[in-house]
């Protein structure tokens, strides 16, 4: 195991319990990572977790084998078409939350797994996108469906303004200038309270409503969300599969390379970003018309780190394996309710295990598996 | 005639003469290679000419056209690609797709008709894959299209190399070191390939350190020493040129 593992591992386990409980239960979270792990290498050296590799190789078969791929996707496309029916109210609202939380986490994999730019605030096109559609809605009377183009346009030219200027810098600077900017939306969001609300939120956002129907109900919801999700992965694959994609890649692996063999590399940024950010808006829309209420609140620096960590646990880059990312990470919190002190420790363990036996993301497939020496 | 002119061209950083006011032509379909000890100024000259680096001063005119502002994307588009003397493939993405992203700027089709999959889409992505596979199989790398570049034993990278820089079609390749680390059946490969591409019509200009290679294969020997041209011409001209010897061959062999 890499030296700087067993650091950065557990720091980031630390740094998500940190808003949640406090310093000190970080410390100790820090600490019971840091033992965790050391002792997994140790095992590792003694050769003993021949299961663990069992189950390791089990899993590769099952995620790269396409046929079973195929016959799993469809599956379970069928059940949460028709869960709506068995699923009690609490559940539904889990899954409508997860499947904005699945937009986001594509959105920010545009931009962070294809792309290969770091951005820490994403909640901030997040919260423009909710923001738009709740003064849109409660200050102009416009409606879901014509406000939709718009929440998603002033996500995508905040994240071109953000860019322009950005995309100068290289890396972590790039992280630390969106890490601002999501903070300048969110103090933005607090203090401008004539057209914001201030702290308080804005409140009575309309449900969306079709020939005149609303669409308020909870499986109105899930089914709206569902499409957009279906839809953002349709859009987003076949753009991942097209030149704009190979692009993008092409630009995460060796800049100088790509716009040697012809690729406006700045351009391409900023189509990422445009295009990354384009979704969180959408993701933003929805967020408001479902709670019918939006405040500062819900869109924090932890609201970024979270959507980061779906887009890793996943694989970066990876499509299928962002979405499983972020309906894990999205549930999560609920599965783990009982044991609700230890939650974030358990999240923590999990992502020490993934890094450790899929380094790649649970559903990453390019893995050097077949390196071969050179001659 | 000429396909690239460059003249004057001069590259600085802070105090260090990479490139001291260099001048040297190339005929149309001709392979000139660049010598030199290390640190000579061979790859940042490759560097200016390819837009990667803006010149401190001088030009470069490519087909007729001066090209020494334009960035690296604008260079390849007009028909100037590269290899590097460090490995620079797209090492997680596939073999195929490595060749594939040198057409970006020979196909082009919009966001929409990637999403809407047209037939147009249809047609140019084909496009693309043929391509690919064909410079795939003048590198001889057909076999592996669908492996991970990273996955590729060294030789076969660096050929992988060639085959991007042909896959964006260029008029000239610049070729930096493409045998750095090979051994003699390897770099004899290259050279055939080399040979091979000059016949396609390509011009070639080539930074290469084997002195018996580069007499055999070249039309025309440019020779840099601490960044300052010190002699040109044929290969036997500059076998024989003192100037030459002393600078360069003679401390080669007095290693
Ligand atoms: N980006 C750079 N910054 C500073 N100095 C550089 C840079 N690139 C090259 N040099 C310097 O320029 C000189 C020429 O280097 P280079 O072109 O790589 O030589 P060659 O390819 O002939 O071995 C060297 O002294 C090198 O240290
Ligand atoms: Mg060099």
């Amino acid at each position: 195991m890499k030296g700087n593992r067993l650091i950065v591992i557990p720091l980031f386990a630390a740094l998500l319990l940190l808003p949640f409980k406090g310093i000190q239960a970080a410390v100790i979270m820090f600490i019971t990572v840091s033992a965790g792990l050391m002792l997994i290498s140790f095992l590792r050296k003694y050769r003993i977790p021949e299961g663990f590799n069992k189950i390791k190789a089990g899993l590769q078969i099952i995620t790269e084998n396409s046929s079973i791929k195929n016959s799993i996707i469809p599956l379970m496309m069928i059940a949460f078409l028709v869960s709506p029916i068995f699923l009690k109210d609490y559940y539904l609202d889990v899954l409508i939350i997860s499947g904005i939380y699945i937009l986001l986490a594509l959105g920010l994999n545009i931009i962070v797994g294809f792309a290969g730019l770091l951005n820490l605030g994403f909640a901030a096109y997040y919260a423009i996108g909710a923001y738009a559609y709740a003064i849109a809605n409660t200050k102009f009377g416009l409606g879901f469906w014509p406000s939709l183009p718009l929440s998603a346009m002033f996500a995508a030219i905040a994240g071109l303004i953000v860019a322009v200027p950005a995309l100068r810098l290289r890396g972590d600077y790039l992280a630390i200038v969106t890490l601002g900017f999501g903070e300048i939306v969110r103090l933005v969001l607090n203090n401008w309270d004539s057209l914001t609300n201030g702290p308080n939120g804005i409140t009575e956002i309309a449900p969306p409503s079709l020939f005149g129907f609303s669409l308020g109900k909870l499986q109105h919801y899930y089914y709206i969300v569902f499409v957009f999700v279906l839809l953002s992965v349709f859009i987003i694959r076949r753009v991942e599969l097209s030149r704009i994609g190979r692009a993008w890649k092409a630009i995460r692996e060796n800049e100088i390379a790509a716009s040697s063999t012809g690729i406006n590399a700045t351009k391409y940024k900023l189509y990422a970003f445009i295009f990354g950010t384009f979704w969180a808006g959408i993701a933003g829309i929805l967020f408001a018309a479902k709670m019918r209420f939006v405040s500062p609140e819900s869109f924090t620096f932890m609201e970024s780190v979270l959507m980061l960590s779906m887009v890793i646990l996943g694989g970066i880059g990876n499509i299928y394996g962002v979405v499983a990312g972020a309906f894990i990470l999205a549930l999560l919190p609920e599965v783990l309710r009982g044991v609700h002190d230890y939650r974030m420790l358990i999240l923590g363990i999990g992502l020490v295990l993934l890094m450790l036996f899929r380094p790649q993301g649970l559903w990453g497939g390019h893995y050097r598996r077949n390196k071969k020496c050179s001659s | 005639m000429f396909v690239l002119e460059v003249s004057n061209l001069t590259k600085r950083f802070g105090g260090i003469r990479a490139v001291e006011d260099v001048g040297f032509k190339i005929r149309d379909n001709s392979i000139v290679s660049i010598i030199g000890p290390n640190g000579a100024g061979k790859t940042t000259l490759f560097n200016c000419l390819t837009g990667i680096t803006r010149p401190t001063k001088g030009n470069i005119l490519f087909t007729d056209k001066y090209i020494s502002k334009l960035p690296p994307h604008k260079t390849a588009e007009m028909g100037i690609a590269r290899t590097f003397q460090n490995i620079r493939l797209f090492s997680e993405m596939t073999v195929m797709e490595n060749v594939m992203v040198s057409q970006h700027a020979r196909v082009r089709y919009g966001l929409m008709s990637a999403i809407m999959k047209n037939n147009g889409f249809r047609k140019k992505e084909q496009t693309i894959r043929e391509k690919a596979f064909e410079y795939l199989e003048l590198v001889g790398l057909e076999e592996y299209a669908g492996d991970i570049a990273d996955s590729l034993p060294y030789g076969s990278q660096r050929r992988l190399e060639i085959a991007r820089a042909m896959a964006t079609e260029p008029k000239l390749i610049l070729l930096d070191e493409p045998t750095a680390g090979m051994n003699p059946a390897e770099t004899s490969e290259v050279m055939t390939l080399i040979k091979k591409i000059r016949e396609l019509g390509k011009t070639i200009l080539l930074i290469e350190h084997d002195m018996r290679l580069v007499m055999g294969i070249s039309n025309w020997i440019v020779v840099l020493d601490h960044g300052v041209k010190i002699a040109e011409g044929r290969p036997d001209d500059i076998k024989n040129d003192p100037l030459v010897i002393e600078a360069y061959l003679g401390r080669e062999m007095s290693h």
